[in-house]
């Protein structure tokens, strides 16, 4: 039980992966901890809910691993895809890190499984949860509770205590009323600020207000303002966040992986104007799905619709929602809100333009467009076998990227250069220093697990002195 | 498009677990979904069955309740089961036995019990009902009469329940075939008898909440175990009689006596524990309308053991003649409800258990399986 009154060694503020991990390394470190999360049980956890996997280094293959992965290579897979936007000397601590995590978690109570169906591409990189996140969760909860770790539910911090980078105390407020707790160190993992549409805003302008959160609710960003406010150093874009194309259906928030549609490189992706605005098939689509977001983000209304036809309908993973169905073209564009006549003309064009080729959705194939403005570069086929289908899409926000810096201790960085006494962060919230861009599945995880049991670790000694 | 509003619902959460399949290493459901992309009635009935009920689905899941999918698969699949009861019983005119079935359980048991006192006062002066008989069955009841009464109660048992396995068997729309694979039987005996699906996937049942504990498992194997034990100690003494020529009563010692009463035993905890989880369930994983079923089940295999266990230590007072019209009365309205109550989920999971093993080889070699 959660004591408001007593002096812990470590606050924690938070409740996802870096936060339990952070959490529980603190507390087998013999510190007294107490974790603060703003959501209620049920909706604990934050992203890491939605999560299935993580990414770990490993020399060699395992009961749930097809291959080794070496440092060297999961370095450069960063790179690419960052872009080089990261802190090498942290990221290359965290890769080494991260080998001992598979055995470190599973000790944590986590528990691993091979790949899921349809996930082959990531078997021999990515470690796969048990039952998913949310069973990640609870093994870490559920192991936390043991250690004597104190969690209190619906506890959303509202003000932060910081004096010349010294962390004092923390203004919570809880059903129960407002209170005040005092602690020798502070980690926060409280992730990026994706739920907070205002915010979103000052980047995105009123698109923002179209967009839907793939993930938790209560990332609202408040510590991580709040530690701005405090002159921690920021690191990261403020405009960047990961997004992809979902099913404009889904709910505003907490969608998660069902919302997710793996059909565009089977069809055509028209805007409200029934103009398509990118190249469908540019590349494998584990390789593209992080840019559709941000695509479809920039067209009118920030809605676009994937076109298919039956020939691809059961090519991809199923998703939550069915497809729009009708016998034609003109019917379709009926049930989608468009115009029929511009829908029939895209169509007609995109389907002339189709070169003949072999159709093999498991590669780069020979089948493009040839003579449009936008080509379709590969998986190109006429659509023309009734019934069309169609799904509409919306930009689906996962994380941001803008965070705070810290250092090989997991310790945060002031604006002045001088690190924190006795702050630390992990997880989403720092993840800007490894991630400055881009995504390569499972990352995030990893990003938790390893700066958490850092910081966890570094807070409890941290209080003791 | 679907027989029953649960069943809509059953098809609307597998299409959704099935976009998501966090829950594939927890058991055998979720592997066996995943080898569909459309779920008709048959193919509900059949995943409904492969559920062993422990729960792991429910709270390892992102979008289970107050989430607005409000994904409940161990409820619904309950629900769907207790249907599939009903809708494969034989003869069909007794389908509605499965509705209130806790009540019309118990009343069976208490005229069968009457029955039985009646009957031995009927045929015996009163007095011999309580009188002491140094154990002696046959003096209030001949070998032969409760040879036929128990045979024809076992037969009619045996031949309703062999129906409903036909009903099953064509209802998921698997080929007869199946059941003629030795390998796949092999399978499902290992899996039912170690209760490999009920465990979470490794760690346990979640019952009351997300910490697991294996006390389902282990209360069921006491149960299972102790009915298998009582059903071999009136197996070899039926053998003794008929093929050795030796008259019960025997000694604590023999064969009959030791397996009944280590079986009895079994009947008597496993199903105390098997109710107190019942008890202790989260509310949230219950199917209340079948929650009575459930509990009739339990209550008779326990009445059943501590009866028979009661007898072996009373049967050489003057309470032996109760005793025995109440265990004859129990045994026997186990027997004749067999087919209409919670007994046929062991038939049915069976079953499921044995296709499975066919699918299982399928999704390893690879000759099945979405996109």
């Amino acid at each position: 039980m959660a004591d408001f009154s007593k002096r812990y060694d470590v606050l924690v503020i938070g409740g996802g992966n870096a936060a339990l991990c952070a959490a529980i390394s603190a507390a087998r470190e013999g510190a007294s901890v107490l974790v603060l999360e703003a959501a209620p049980k049920f909706y604990r956890g934050g992203n890491t809910r939605h999560t299935r996997n993580m990414r770990c280094a490993h020399d060699a293959a395992t009961d749930t691993l097809s291959g080794p992965y070496s440092e060297e290579e999961f370095f450069d897979d960063l790179l690419r895809v960052t872009g080089g936007n990261t802190n090498e000397d942290l990221a290359r601590m965290m890769i080494h890190e991260s080998k001992d995590m598979l055995d470190w978690i599973v000790q944590q109570g986590v528990r691993f499984q091979p790949s899921l169906g349809g996930t082959l591409s990531l078997g021999r990189t990515n470690s796969f949860f048990l039952g998913g996140g949310r069973a990640m969760l609870n093994a870490l909860y559920l192991t936390a509770e043991d250690l004597g770790v104190a969690i209190a539910y619906e506890a959303e911090v509202v003000g932060l205590d910081v004096e010349n980078g010294m962390f004092l105390g923390a203004k919570v407020k809880r059903p129960e009323g407002e209170a005040y707790v005092r602690a020798g160190a502070l980690v926060t993992a409280s992730g990026g600020f994706e739920a907070n549409k205002e915010w979103l805003e000052e980047s995105w302008g009123p698109a923002a207000k179209n967009f839907l959160i793939r993930g938790t609710r209560f990332n609202r960003g408040t510590v991580l303002k709040m530690l701005g406010a405090a002159g921690v150093d920021q690191i990261g874009d403020p405009t960047q966040c990961h997004a992809v194309a979902i099913d404009a259906r889904a709910p505003e928030y907490d969608g998660g992986i069902i919302t997710r549609l793996d059909c565009v490189v089977f069809g055509i992706v028209v805007n409200k104007n029934c103009e398509r605005f990118y190249d469908e098939g540019e590349d494998v689509w584990p390789k593209r799905y992080a840019i559709w977001g941000r695509l479809v983000a920039g067209q009118p209304d920030q809605i676009a619709y994937i076109i298919f036809d039956a020939s691809s309908l059961e090519l991809f993973m199923p998703s939550c929602f069915p497809p729009i169905k009708a016998e034609s073209i003109r019917e379709l564009a009926g049930k989608l809100d468009l115009d029929a006549d511009a829908l029939e003309k895209t169509m007609c064009e995109f389907n002339a333009a189709v070169k003949p080729g072999h159709f093999d959705h498991t590669q780069l194939d020979d089948c493009r467009t040839q003579g449009l403005a936008i080509e379709k570069t590969h998986w190109a086929r006429k659509i023309e076998k009734a019934p069309f289908y169609a799904y509409p899409v919306r930009p689906g926000i996962t994380f941001t990227y803008l965070g705070v810096r810290v250092n090989h201790q997991s310790r945060m960085m002031m604006a002045d250069g001088k690190p924190s006494a006795n702050m630390f962060a992990a997880g989403e919230i720092m993840a800007g220093n490894v991630l400055g861009k881009g995504y390569a599945a499972g990352i995030g995880m990893t990003i938790g697990s390893v700066f958490g049991r850092i910081a966890g670790r570094e807070a409890a000694t941290n209080a003791r002195n | 498009m679907h027989a029953t509003n649960t069943l809509a619902e059953a098809d609307r959460l597998m299409t959704l677990c099935n976009s998501c399949r966090y829950c594939e290493g927890l058991c055998a459901v979720f592997p066996a979904m995943e080898m569909r992309r459309e779920f008709l009635d048959g193919d509900l009935n059949y995943l409904a069955n492969l559920c062993h009920s422990c729960g792991a689905c429910y709270h390892d899941c992102q979008f289970s309740p107050p989430h607005e999918f409000n994904m409940n698969v161990p409820k619904v699949m309950a629900q769907v089961r207790a249907d599939s009861y009903a809708a494969y019983a034989w003869p069909s005119a007794f389908a509605p036995m499965f509705e209130k079935n806790g009540l019309k359980i118990s009343l069976i048991a208490a005229l069968s019990v009457a029955a039985f006192i009646a009957g031995f006062v009927a045929w015996h002066d009163p007095a011999a009902l309580f009188g002491q008989h140094a154990g002696n069955f046959y003096r209030l009841m001949p070998h032969n009469t409760m040879v036929v009464i128990f045979g024809a109660a076992f037969l009619y048992a045996i031949i309703a329940m062999v129906m409903g396995i036909r009903n099953f068997w064509t209802n998921i729309g698997e080929p007869a075939a199946t059941l003629t694979q030795g390998g796949s039987l092999w399978q499902a005996m290992k899996d039912a008898s170690t209760l490999r699906y009920l465990d979470g996937g490794g760690v346990g049942c979640m019952n009351d909440s997300e910490r697991p504990t294996d006390n389902r498992r282990r209360y069921h194997h006491f149960t299972f175990y102790g009915f298998m034990l009582c059903f071999a100690s009136t197996s070899i003494a039926t053998l003794y009689h008929y093929v050795l020529g030796k008259q019960a009563p025997y000694a604590w010692y023999d064969l009959p006596v030791l397996l009944g009463t280590i079986g009895g035993i079994g009947l008597v905890i496993g199903p105390i524990g098997l109710l107190m989880a019942k008890r202790e369930r989260d509310p949230m994983l219950v199917d209340d309308a079948r929650k009575g079923m459930d509990v009739a089940f339990l209550v008779m295999l326990l009445a059943t053991g501590a009866t028979g266990l009661a007898l072996l230590v009373l049967r050489d007072t003057s309470a032996m003649g109760l005793l025995l019209s109440l265990h004859l009365g129990v045994v026997f309205a186990l027997f004749v409800t067999m087919p209409y109550g919670k007994f046929v989920h062991g038939i049915y999971r069976f079953l499921a258990l044995v296709r499975y093993a066919k699918e299982k080889r399928m999704i390893e070699s690879g000759e099945a399986g979405t996109a």
